[in-house]
């Protein structure tokens, strides 16, 4: 969303908050063609990296007596195992290497894009639309070859009044197809609003009087953004295992 | 005295908008302190259910980011 940021004019800050969303090429250059190296690139592929030393790496050594490494291993695991039992159910642990690819994806971003000078891929809208509308559409597919056209019936609630089913039909079918929209935004929004904001705060580390409140405002919140970004991932995570709950169980 | 009446309406608009991500601090701060109040009458009960008072903030949220979307297009996209 921020790739269009324009840089201050007479804004009185030293940079744009914005500025640091800006996909730019690694090598110089201001061109970016979809071969070109970018910081977008760079820190995916570091986030793969990150992923692959914690859940690989971390737990190969497959001890009785886990060490430090295999034990961040095995909490992630048994954390997403546990959620998708709990709100989806124990048919749906088929699906658990999807739903655990996500979270860790997207919680090793987030926590990346903490790093000073890195770059954030999830405040970026075009990341978290598609790993959204990959939920929305596999959710979709699964429901209609699991149930065929009875998965239509999560639009036509039963249990309510036959007068009123229709208008409920209209309501279900819009925040049904508003999923998409509004699970990738609120990842995008949450991270972009919380890296604008520590950026703001460091903005004011150019003015004397200021650089005090800069200090105390960047250290809040970060320690609070350390927060939101475990919370969205989970947040993501768990909001997937609601739809699939409804694909696998469309009955209302 | 620069700059054009639309240039004016953006800023104004996006200020309106930031009104709602207040109200949505309005509604999470209710679904927190509902979880709260009844959490604190039965304790046992409140593990098992952390689970929908997140689901719960995350829909209350969105329509917060939803508005703070709105004041980010306007001031960068329109």
């Amino acid at each position: 969303m921020a790739d269009n940021a324009h840089a201050a004019e007479g804004t009185g800050l030293v940079f744009h908050p914005m500025d640091q969303f800006k996909v730019q090429p690694l090598f110089g250059g201001t061109d970016v063609s979809w071969y070109t190296p970018t910081n977008a690139m760079l820190w995916l592929a570091l986030t793969v990296l990150a992923v692959f030393l914690v859940m690989v790496v971390g737990t190969r050594g497959r001890a009785v007596i886990p060490s430090r490494g295999q034990s961040i291993g095995e909490l992630a695991y048994g954390f997403v195992y546990k959620m998708i039992e709990d709100v989806t159910g124990k048919d749906a642990i088929v699906y658990f290497p999807y739903i655990m690819t996500l979270f860790m994806f997207i919680l090793m971003n987030n926590f990346l894009g903490l790093i000073p000078a890195s770059f954030a891929n999830t405040a970026q809208i075009a990341v978290t639309a598609i790993l959204a509308f990959a939920v929305f559409f596999a959710v979709t597919i699964i429901g209609f070859v699991k149930h065929g056209t009875h998965f239509l019936g999560l639009f036509w609630v039963t249990s309510a009044p036959l007068a009123i089913r229709p208008v409920l039909a209209v309501i279900e079918v819009i925040s049904y197809f508003v999923r998409p929209v509004s699970h990738s935004i609120r990842l995008a929004g949450n991270i972009t609003a919380g890296h604008a904001v520590i950026k703001v705060f460091a903005a004011f580390a150019g003015l004397v009087a200021l650089s005090p409140l800069a200090i105390l405002g960047i250290t809040a919140m970060y320690g609070l953004e350390m927060l939101v970004a475990f919370i969205q991932a989970y947040v993501f995570t768990i909001l997937t295992c609601v739809y699939l709950k409804d694909a696998l169980h469309p009955s209302h | 005295m620069e700059g054009s009446i639309a240039e004016m309406g953006k800023f104004i608009g996006a200020g309106l908008s930031a009104f709602g991500m207040g109200l949505a601090a309005i509604g999470v701060g209710n679904v927190a302190g509902n979880f709260l109040a009844g959490a604190l009458r039965n304790p046992s009960a409140a593990g098992g259910q952390t689970a929908t008072l997140f689901i719960g903030i995350a829909f209350a949220e969105a329509l917060g980011i939803f508005s703070f979307l709105v004041a980010l297009l306007l001031m960068f996209a329109v």
